[in-house]
């Protein structure tokens, strides 16, 4: 039989165990932050924040080396965007058929197919851009090369589709009945319950959701090395090959010297591509916090 | 309770010393250049198949990362198809490395276009211009008005450096060229894209690509032995000091003639003693 002071110590290190999981996160996540900031600042005693930010020419191993990683947030951005276009009205739609009009056995055979997706390694995607996506788009619109911006959007959206439907789908569905009834019973039919009332109260759910595919969207690494084409030029179409952020960390950080101006600018676009993100979290916090409000 | 947690921790210390013992008595790590990954990973299997205590693990990355890889001490083979440049020496010796790079094969940098392509010759001068932009459409080559897709690698690759250095003599790349990550995405790109051409390994070559002599000379073994072919180098496999112990024995392989005919079944060109 234990003894009272058995029980409480073994409460305590359960208490202590888990308390240790909780902050390990905590500690990860400064850590990394902390390390992002140290080497990403070193950036800029090689090149100026304007010229890092603004310049043209990425050209790191060249002798003299230049640092402008203009076209590399341009090339994010576009890549991330035009994700977005493809991605969401694809994901908002299938989360609204799923839990407004599908049958039950319907959804019982969409939603998990929908969540294969996002299970799929992302090398297997880069792989099917690269080597049976790319070709055809560049038959289809008589293009010099099927490795662009376009080809790799358009892998991109597979990705973040399941992301942005689960998030939606939780947040349609937890719009109250109570709503759904009022609107029918003052004359409404589905559909217009659906657009006006439902989508709007579930708004801030569904706003979540896209941010978080913007996040992955810009994230995203092996597809974008493998099926963008990686050419870091300022685009002008979206039928021409571009480079990434994190597709320009992945390439090139293995060889560069430890401590030297290249691999301290690779840190510098981490840290471009955080200030991005964190920046965008604020926003949709914000967002959120404000329709709670209201 | 207590008894329970004494087993598990006593299982636990068991594992994770066998992993350790297991690490550094019979394992073979590999890392670098995707131009050298076929002859390194095959010699692999074929040694691990005759020593089956011994594991090797192969992996890509390109020349730079491993050079870098041996100069951190993260590997125990960087495989590089370029020599170690000074910067990295200097890095290497900072840190009381040395690294010695041990000649395993020679290989040619052919240049490629695709199979739909009526180029039949190029010379180096062309090949420069093509790259950095001055020569833009394959009519000025003598072939249709198009407009040519340049496939090119990124910076961490031994393939590119030997070719900046033989082909561009330092000039820059087009930015508007295709990036590609390894030997093989360039030979897909340019197996798949009518307008492209580009430059792989020798043992890269096959048939949905066409590869163009260069100054008059096809890329093959016998030219890159009797040093004809003008964009031909060696291919490394850089190790900390001398090779010693298993990882002697494993290069030893590779330059016995069993190696050497790995060497040239996958397509490379093996050392002429």
């Amino acid at each position: 039989m234990r003894s009272k002071f058995q029980r409480k110590f073994s409460e305590n290190i359960f208490r202590f165990v888990v308390f240790l999981a909780a902050i390990s996160s905590i500690l990860f996540l400064f850590g990394i932050i902390f390390v992002l900031f140290r080497d990403g600042i070193k950036t800029f005693h090689f090149v100026s924040v304007f010229k890092f930010l603004f310049g043209t020419q990425w050209y790191p191993t060249q002798s003299p080396p230049e640092f402008g990683i203009a076209p590399l947030i341009l090339g994010s951005l576009e890549i991330t965007i035009l994700t977005l276009i493809f991605a969401i009205p694809l994901g908002v739609g299938a989360a609204i058929y799923i839990s407004e009009i599908a049958s039950p056995k319907e959804k019982e055979f969409l939603k998990p197919i929908i969540e294969l997706l996002a299970g799929i390694p992302s090398v297997v995607y880069g792989l099917f851009g690269m080597v049976y996506l790319s070709p055809i788009i560049m038959k289809l619109f008589k293009l010099d090369t099927g490795l662009t911006a376009f080809t790799a959007s358009i892998v991109l959206s597979i990705m973040v589709i399941p992301i942005i439907t689960s998030l939606s789908e939780d947040a349609i569905n937890s719009v109250p009945k109570s709503l759904r009834e009022a609107s029918l019973a003052l004359g409404a039919n589905k559909w217009e319950t659906i657009v006006r009332v439902v989508v709007p109260s579930a708004k801030s759910g569904i706003l979540t959701s896209i941010i978080l595919g913007f996040g992955r969207a810009i994230g995203e690494t092996m597809v974008v090395v493998m099926v963008a084409g990686n050419a870091a030029i300022i685009p002008k179409s979206i039928f021409q090959p571009v480079r990434a952020m994190p597709a320009s960390i992945a390439a090139e950080l293995g060889e560069t010297v430890q401590g030297g101006a290249h691999y301290y600018s690779l840190f510098g676009i981490g840290l471009v591509l955080f200030v991005i993100t964190f920046i965008l979290i604020l926003i949709s916090e914000f967002v959120r916090n404000k329709k709670e409000k209201i | 309770m207590l008894k329970k947690i004494l087993v598990f921790s006593f299982v636990a210390v068991l594992l994770v010393s066998g992993s350790v013992f297991a690490r550094k008595s019979n394992k073979i790590k590999i890392a670098g250049s995707t131009t050298v990954f076929p002859i390194a990973q095959k010699c692999a299997e074929v040694y691990m198949d005759k020593h089956p205590k011994i594991r090797i693990t192969v992996r890509g990355g390109g020349s730079g990362v491993g050079i870098a890889s041996i100069v951190a001490g993260k590997v125990d083979i960087g495989d590089a198809s370029r020599p170690i440049k000074n910067k990295e020496l200097k890095k290497a010796r900072a840190a009381g490395i040395n690294p010695v790079g041990n000649v395993v094969a020679k290989d040619a940098i052919a240049i490629v276009v695709n199979n739909a392509n009526p180029i039949s010759k190029i010379t180096v001068d062309q090949i420069k211009k093509i790259y950095t932009g001055e020569i833009v459409n394959w009519k000025e080559l003598g072939g249709p008005n198009k407009k040519i897709v340049i496939a090119s690698r990124d910076s961490s690759s031994g393939t590119y450096e030997t070719f900046e250095t033989k082909v561009l003599k330092g000039a820059k790349v087009l930015a508007g060229a295709l990036k590609l990550p390894s030997n093989k995405a360039v030979a897909t790109t340019v197996a798949q894209t009518p307008e492209a051409i580009g430059y792989v390994g020798l043992g890269y070559v096959t048939d949905a690509l066409k590869a163009v002599p260069v100054n008059g000379v096809e890329a093959s073994v016998a030219t890159v032995n009797d040093a004809t072919y003008p964009i031909s180098r060696s291919l490394f496999m850089y190790t900390q000091g001398k090779p010693k112990g298993k990882v002697k024995n494993f290069i030893d392989f590779i330059l016995s003639s069993e190696g050497q005919s790995i060497v040239s079944e996958v397509g490379f060109v093996p050392l002429t003693k």
